[in-house]
């Protein structure tokens, strides 16, 4: 087991830059999600990471060793791949025993580890099938198989859910994670979907454009976003935002509408400075149907009218006009409501938040 | 008639002018293949009359007794021209596949300059019809010293089947997924290992079927190895059946004859390789 280093990591396809200069330290046993939109560059550093891409500068360490000039199969990590990858000419248990029958190991041996690896995973009844003869999230279970039998330092997923349908995503999303919990290897996994990285990981990492945008736990992403665009990433549905100019301790927002400037921030602005400001669904609520509010006296009420509802059984999103567009609420215990109607709404200021409108940056209230 | 039984009807009615249609077809791909076993058995009488006679008299394996007979008794070297053909085709197919192998991954894996003006100049090369280069291949084939040898037959036949092979590989390991050469070199195979272990028993229906090719190719060329062979040193089958026609005559019957013998390894070789002809073994890999 071991953690992974990776300092001002860069990589260039000729003159374009993809990766420009990141660092990272993943601690031993951890687990942690790169995230970030296609093309931010997450599944290049992964396969940096690999060894299946060349480093165009900066280090790769491997438990402290450096790794970057070492093939693939001089890391000691295993791998899962976004399409699965199994070798379709072998049986299950050939593709699960492959990297021990290339170390050269007994037979005995491979038989022993994987079978152990497909009582973990209950793959004991498919050993002797072929991959074309098993469904997908028995594909994606024999791929996991094959990374576990090798007993890596360090395992790396490649969005591994993404081809599987939703309901299959969530199961082995459990499995993932009861696999972390029991193997307690590092782990470093590749997805475009911050619900997997939110509930699988110990720390999440968020990337765009080859950098990264912030490092953090999945509540501290969460709740203190330190820009504008991990604010808008992360959280379903995402953060409403508009922008704002401060006036007299007010946001005026470009429709004319005013909120006052959240108490925490009181200081921290000055008059005409503009800012983004941001507000989650789960903080907007018509009034008396929301979480509790951590100042009550932060709360602002206002009445605004409902564009649509979307039921989803223990909670309704509502959305309502505010600033001339749709804003998304989070409505517990709901009550029917009507479109057009007019309802009071709570914001919930004590848990807004504000960036810098130029560089998108978290401002410090 | 109700429309259901009209339907069945209609269907019924295709279906029998389906297999009609392709036992036409059939007839007219292998007829020429029946004509000729049957010629030579048949003697050389019936294969001349007119009209042609359907059904043979008399059938005997005079014509293959003769051929084996040896030099001398109306026989021709046949286990000699035998001989040459399965060196030259062999050795021609093992070389052309091996390159066509390296090529065909070339061009599907790895990305280099120029890459497909080169892929085009090789297709270019089959454009040149192969009897054009006979008589420069012959000149330069003397002046070298090379000609009537097996070598200079193989040479030629690589050259011929290197392009087709290189096109048709490429295009089978295109399709088998590059993540699986990768997932093998995480497994702990050298690119080297990974390519035997992985990737070639996938690609192997196309190798195979590039074979087939080359072999055939190889061991029914007529034209350049008419020109390049002399003596029983080198020369192949196909130029031996020369050995029937005589300054006024022609023994159709024991060309036919020879022809048989060309055919049955030929034939053969193709059903053994064929069974390995299964597509679709990469289903599975990825996704699905």
């Amino acid at each position: 087991m071991a953690p992974v280093t990776l300092r001002k990591l860069v990589k260039r396809y000729g003159a374009l830059e993809v990766v420009h200069g990141i660092d990272l330290e993943v601690k031993d046993r951890e687990f942690i999600a790169l995230v970030g939109p296609s093309g931010c560059g997450k599944s290049t550093t992964l396969r940096m990471i690999a060894g299946l891409e060349d480093v165009s500068g900066g280090a790769i360490e491997i438990g402290g060793r450096a790794v970057n000039d070492l093939p693939p199969r001089a890391r000691n990590i295993s791998m899962v791949f976004q399409s699965y990858a199994l070798y379709p000419h072998m049986t299950v248990a050939e593709n699960m025993g492959f990297s021990l029958k290339i170390a050269g190991r007994s037979a005995e041996d491979i038989k022993a580890r994987v079978d152990e690896a497909a009582a973990i995973l209950d793959l004991g009844h498919l050993l002797e099938r072929r991959p074309s003869q098993l469904s997908g999230g028995q594909r994606q279970r024999v791929a996991m198989g094959r990374a576990i039998v090798r007993q890596p330092d360090v395992f790396l997923f490649d969005e591994p859910l993404s081809n599987l349908d939703a309901k299959l995503r969530t199961q082995v999303r459990t499995e993932i994670k009861k696999l972390h919990a029991r193997m307690k290897a590092t782990m470093i996994y590749v997805t475009h979907d911050q619900v997997e990285a939110m509930t699988l990981s110990d720390r999440i990492v968020i990337m765009r454009d080859g950098h990264i945008e912030q490092v953090g736990t999945p509540e501290e992403v969460f709740q203190k976003p330190s820009t504008k665009f991990v604010a808008g990433f992360i959280g379903s549905p995402p953060m409403n935002m508009d922008e704002a100019i401060v006036d007299n301790g007010q946001l005026v927002f470009a429709s004319g509408v005013r909120l006052p400037v959240p108490p925490r921030f009181a200081g921290a602005l000055r008059a005409g400075q503009k800012v983004t400001f941001g507000l989650r669904p789960d903080d907007i609520y018509p009034t008396g149907h929301g979480l509790h509010a951590g100042d009550a006296s932060a709360v602002h009420e206002v009445d605004l009218p409902v564009t649509i509802t979307e039921p989803l059984g223990n909670e309704t999103l509502v959305f309502i006009q505010f600033n001339g567009r749709d804003w998304v609420s989070r409505m517990l215990n709901p009550r029917p409501l009507r479109s057009g109607e007019s309802v009071r709404m709570s914001f919930d200021l004590s848990r807004a938040h504000l960036f810098d409108i130029d560089t998108g940056k978290a401002l410090e209230g | 008639m109700d429309i259901n039984s009209s339907h069945r009807l209609r269907r019924r009615l295709l279906k029998t002018a389906h297999l009609i249609g392709l036992f036409l077809a059939m007839a007219v791909i292998c007829l020429p293949g029946l004509w000729i076993v049957l010629s030579s058995l048949r003697p050389t009488v019936e294969i001349m009359a007119k009209p042609p006679v359907w059904i043979p008299e008399s059938i005997s394996l005079d014509a293959y007794r003769a051929m084996f007979a040896g030099a001398g008794q109306g026989g021709v070297p046949v286990w000699d021209y035998f001989r040459n053909s399965l060196i030259i085709s062999v050795t021609s197919t093992v070389i052309a596949l091996a390159i066509g192998m390296a090529g065909g991954y070339a061009f599907a894996r790895y990305r280099f300059k120029a890459k497909s003006a080169i892929f085009l100049g090789f297709m270019l090369t089959r454009a040149v019809p192969g009897i054009a280069l006979s008589l420069p291949l012959f000149m330069i084939y003397a002046r070298t010293g090379i000609i009537d040898t097996h070598f200079s037959l193989i040479l030629t036949y690589v050259a011929l089947n290197v392009p087709f092979t290189i096109w048709l590989i490429d295009g089978f390991f295109r399709q088998v997924p590059k993540d699986l050469a990768e997932a093998a070199q995480i497994d702990g195979c050298t690119p080297w290992q990974a390519f035997w272990q992985v990737e070639f028993p996938l690609a192997g229906p196309g190798i195979a079927s590039a074979g087939i090719f080359a072999f055939l190719t190889s061991w029914n060329e007529y034209a350049l190895a008419s020109q390049i062979t002399r003596s029983v040193n080198s020369k192949t089958l196909p130029v031996g059946l020369l050995d029937y026609t005589a300054e006024f005559t022609i023994d159709w019957r024991g060309m036919c004859a020879l022809a048989v013998v060309m055919i049955v390894p030929a034939l053969t070789l193709t059903f053994i390789i064929q069974k390995h002809l299964v597509s679709g073994l990469t289903f599975g890999a990825v996704k699905g």
